[in-house]
């Protein structure tokens, strides 16, 4: 009996309620458990056991060599750079470190040089740490271990697809760049959650920069291992392994559907098999892959070519000494002081403008101010502007000395090439207008429409607010922005008083 | 026609004459080539014999010695290297089909260290197909045979080394030793062959038979040549991980220092004598060649006295486990898809499964299957895992032992060199041969063969000594001991 059969049938008939419940999705009774594999590229530049570029979309087999093509005779040499960031990666999840063995994992496909894969089995580099996530809890790690990449094949003829494929082309450029392997413990019990860890993963990754950690180009590439249970019980039924995830979209997806056919096929008295599917995402489902029935016997045993990798302690604390402050840390030393929605937060820790935007509020600027800037107006980034003359400007602001569209213009002026808001804002012609000014022009605006004035003066809540707007608009018209809104308001309420 | 009708000069005495213009690498090269010519038809030493590219580099050599520059060590002097060492664009064939057409883009660190030694690699030696043998019959293209008479083998896997240096017409060669492909050969072509400290030699460009078990080592004619020898090989090397971070001590300086006041064990398990709980199977001449050596030795002022190391026993058992466990996954890149033989099949798998079927040779086809069942999943700890645990046993007793002795001597291989085709039909009885070389690779320490005369049927016979971690110096004082009682 094929799979493919079972889950045909199963995917004409979802059926059922899915409720969404604070602790994680609940299918019909049933709980979704996900344990998650992400692979992480290292930014270093060569490879893990090779001199050779490490480097994503050159002509292929340009970035190899005889280690790591696999040539008879040829040996791997391990890459330290590659050591130091997964070892910082380890410790940004709270990991232990650990002196670690490497392993051959040992089968055979083309994309595979030697027909095994140099990765770390029994002594991996980082064990039992953790993730701590906004709003979802704690995920705990399970390993953070150090393997080679695979190259890539690229079929040809039929539909482009592996089956069916008339022909195959093997790139080897990839094969033998550095990969970390994060290996959660199945405490994920939604999709959302498992965006969140993955966003989170991925962030702590930037921060260290030690990947660029791209869905799209493969340098993140996320497994989903997912099973259902009845809610309430602690059991962990049989899973299947989501590969082919190029996005968080298709990571929720892929989630859901799976899970889904779980329930399924349990309601439908009959289990899912353990096995590897592939995520199709134009169909929306997964596909059968392999079955694991005859699980694959790979042989793992010390790679002879290799020393064990020994970590000291001093070892660990010049990684310890070389932590950057994390995500998690930055996102809550921004929330103690600006009142700015989780949302805006983390986009500002995202784009890495926390640290301005910091310096810049003990600097004196209005808090809100500055997290409205970062997320609204520096999308690209920082550039040139530091943060006393980000302070400087958001005080022009609040002072009304400038309007908003003017604070934005100075804002990109400083962006793009530094300096000072007031002598940018000089000239650029921004000086706050003077009230003397801004009466005559009143003056004329009210001599041209003496009937708007009046009911802007006399009229109800509806009408001075209607009203308002417009005569705010044509003095706005007549000095082509350069009057301060507040200061209008300021100016249109003294005289309707007075009138 | 016996083997001394070509009287080969020493690698030291045509470096010397070639480095002082007294004769031209050009000379020593065709001498060299004549002479592998005269006897490569009965004896198969050779895969390649490399005509063209030896005159070119003697004639590199010659120039260098005219512009008053010294080539080397090595210089003019005609060496061999097994099969199974990379040389850049030159076939590297490991003796198997499968390798067919492959000419490596890359100098293995030997080839380089030799070429910038002055030395001229005149040829590709024969060997068991990947190492796997003791008999250089296991290779797909066609066995070697023993100088000393062609109807017998001259030992393996590294035969054809053995061979051409026991025929007299090369001074040095090369070859690998990972259960004693390297001793046991030297001690049935009557040679000299070391068995290096496991990472004293790089092991970059040495195909893999099983890892943590190869090791390089030099054939030659005399002690000291082999002690020149791996001077020039022997060195660290950061393109081999498992290289020794130090710098080989001089061997030929202490090549005079006698042995006396020096300790040496006689292992009483690989003695023959069932009195000792010997391993059976050792001829009553080999033992009695070991016993004459253990008897030089203490002429010479060395005390000898009889020891144990029970672990020995187990070493066949756990190195017919632990190779073909390592070479299982060594050898799986040989699938079709990069280089050499490809047989298409249907799809990707079935492409692999073919061109291996056709590739591989039955012996390495068996220990692909030995070595894949040992680590396999419910048989790993049993297998795999258990002969680990007798490698640590060996290891710690060897290193206990080595507490009272500074050296340890056995015979080299169980028996003179025998009939072709005597021991093909059972493997087992092929790999009983290695059972007093295996110990040295499972330990990692270094073990020369040197001859010490012959048998009842006037076949060479080596005896081995053995010492602890980076011992060569003293294990080569005792082998010029032996060399000079052995032709007294």
């Amino acid at each position: 009996m094929s799979n493919e059969s079972i889950t045909g049938s199963v995917d004409e008939s979802i059926t059922g309620s899915v409720d969404e419940a604070a602790t994680g999705t609940v299918i019909d009774g049933w709980e979704i458990v996900i344990g998650l594999e992400v692979h992480v590229e290292l930014n270093t530049a060569t490879k893990l056991f090779c001199g050779c570029r490490n480097s994503f979309g050159d002509e292929p087999n340009t970035n190899i060599c005889p280690t790591c093509l696999g040539l008879p005779g040829s040996l791997p040499v391990l890459n330290a750079q590659a050591v130091e960031s997964a070892m910082l990666l380890g410790r940004a999840l709270n990991c232990t470190v650990n002196s670690s063995v490497f392993a051959r994992k040992n089968y055979f496909y083309p994309d595979q040089p030697k027909d095994y894969q140099v990765s770390q089995y029994d002594l991996p580099t980082n064990t039992d740490g953790w993730i701590d996530l906004t709003g979802f809890g704690r995920v705990a790690i399970e390993r953070a271990h150090i393997e080679e990449d695979a190259g890539k094949l690229n079929h040809g003829g039929g539909d482009g697809r592996i089956h069916g494929a008339e022909y195959s082309m093997a790139d080897y450029n990839r094969a033998g760049v550095p990969l970390v392997e994060v290996v959660s413990h199945p405490d994920m019990r939604s999709a959302e959650q498992a965006k969140a860890y993955v966003t989170e993963l991925r962030s702590i990754v930037l921060a260290l920069d030690v990947s660029d950690a791209k869905m799209e180009e493969g340098s993140m590439r996320v497994d989903a291992n997912v099973s259902v249970r009845p809610v309430g019980s602690d059991e962990l039924r049989t899973r299947c392994e989501v590969k082919n995830i190029n996005s968080l979209r298709s990571l929720e997806r892929a989630i859901d559907y799976e899970a889904r056919r779980h329930v399924d096929l349990y309601n439908a008295g009959e289990r899912p098999i353990q096995s590897t599917r592939h995520w199709d995402e134009e169909a929306g489902r997964t596909r059968d892959g392999r079955s694991k029935e005859d699980a694959d016997d790979y042989r793992y045993f010390p790679e002879p070519d290799l020393v064990p990798l020994v970590v000291t302690a001093d070892d660990i604390a010049r990684i310890d000494a070389a932590l950057p402050v994390l995500p998690d840390a930055r996102r809550r030393a921004l929330a103690d002081v600006a009142g700015a929605t989780e949302d805006e937060i983390t986009l500002v820790v995202e784009r890495g403008l926390d640290r301005l935007v910091l310096d810049a509020i003990s600097e004196g600027a209005d808090a809100k101010r500055a997290v409205i800037h970062a997320v609204n107006n520096l999308a690209e980034g920082a550039g040139k502007l530091t943060p006393g003359p980000f302070a400087a400007l958001i005080g022009m602001e609040t002072a009304s000395d400038l309007s908003a569209t003017q604070a934005k213009e100075v804002l990109a002026e400083l962006v793009s090439a530094g300096g000072g808001p007031r002598e940018v804002a000089t000239a650029k012609g921004f000086e706050a207008m003077d009230s003397g000014e801004l009466e005559s022009i009143l003056d004329g605006i009210i001599a041209e429409s003496p009937d708007e004035w009046q009911r802007f003066c006399d009229g109800d809540d509806k009408d001075r607010k209607k009203m308002s707007g417009m005569f705010t608009g044509q003095i706005m018209k007549a000095t082509r922005g350069q009057a301060n809104g507040a200061a209008v308001a300021r100016l249109l309420n003294s005289r309707a008083s007075r009138n | 026609m016996s083997p001394s009708d070509f009287s080969t000069p020493t690698a030291v005495e045509i470096s010397a004459a070639v480095r002082s213009g007294e004769r031209s690498a050009a000379s020593v090269v065709d001498d060299a080539i004549a002479a592998i010519e005269h006897r490569e038809g009965e004896l198969h030493a050779y895969n390649l014999v490399m005509t063209d590219q030896a005159r070119a580099a003697a004639a590199a050599v010659d120039a260098a010695v005219a512009a008053g520059n010294d080539p080397g060590p090595l210089a003019g002097v005609p060496v061999a290297l097994k099969d199974n060492m990379c040389t850049k664009g030159v076939a590297t064939t490991c003796s198997s089909k499968i390798l067919q057409g492959w000419e490596p883009p890359y100098d293995a660190t030997i080839t380089n260290l030799l070429h910038a030694a002055g030395a001229v690699v005149v040829g590709k030696t024969n060997l068991d197909e990947f190492a796997m043998g003791s008999s250089t019959e296991n290779s797909a293209f066609g066995a070697t045979r023993n100088p000393h008479d062609v109807t017998r083998v001259p030992g393996g896997s590294s035969g054809g080394s053995a061979a051409t240096v026991g025929a007299g017409a090369v001074p040095l060669s090369f070859g690998s030793d990972t259960g004693g492909s390297i001793r046991q050969p030297a001690s049935l072509c009557g040679v000299v062959g070391v068995k290096p400290t496991y990472g004293m030699v790089s092991r970059y460009g040495l195909v893999a038979f099983a890892s943590s078990l190869d090791q390089i080592g030099p054939f030659a004619t005399t002690v000291a040549d082999a002690a020149l020898a791996l001077e020039v090989i022997a060195g660290h090397d950061p393109l081999d991980s498992t290289s020794i971070p130090q710098a080989m001590p001089s061997l030929r300086s202490v090549l005079g220092e006698g042995v006396n006041g020096l300790r040496i064990g006689i292992i009483g398990e690989l003695s023959g004598d069932p009195a000792h709980n010997s391993v059976e199977g050792i001829a009553v001449d080999v033992q009695g060649r070991a016993s004459a050596a253990a008897e030089a030795l203490e002429a010479a002022g060395a005390t000898v006295e009889l020891t144990s190391i029970p672990s020995v026993v187990f070493g066949l058992a756990a190195y017919y486990l632990i190779a073909p466990a390592e070479a299982s996954s060594n050898l799986a890149r040989y699938d079709g898809v990069r280089y050499g033989m490809r047989v298409d099949g249907p799809n990707a798998l079935a492409m692999n499964a073919a061109s291996r079927t056709a590739g591989f040779g039955d012996e390495v086809k068996r220990r692909i299957m030995l070595g894949t069942y040992a680590l396999s999943s419910g048989y790993y700890d049993a297998y795999y895992g258990q002969a680990q645990r007798v490698r640590t046993l060996m290891i710690n007793e060897f290193a206990e032992r080595y507490q009272d002795f500074d050296l340890l001597l056995t015979p080299t291989s169980p028996t003179t060199a025998f009939e072709i085709d005597a021991k093909t039909a059972d493997p087992m009885t092929m790999y009983v041969n290695d059972v007093c070389t295996i110990p040295s690779n499972l330990t990692g320490h270094p073990a020369i063969s040197v001859p010490f005369g012959n048998g009842d049927d006037g076949l060479p016979i080596g005896v081995q000594i053995m010492a602890p971690m980076m011992g060569e110096q003293t294990m080569f004082r005792a082998a010029a001991v032996l060399e000079e009682a052995a032709n007294k």
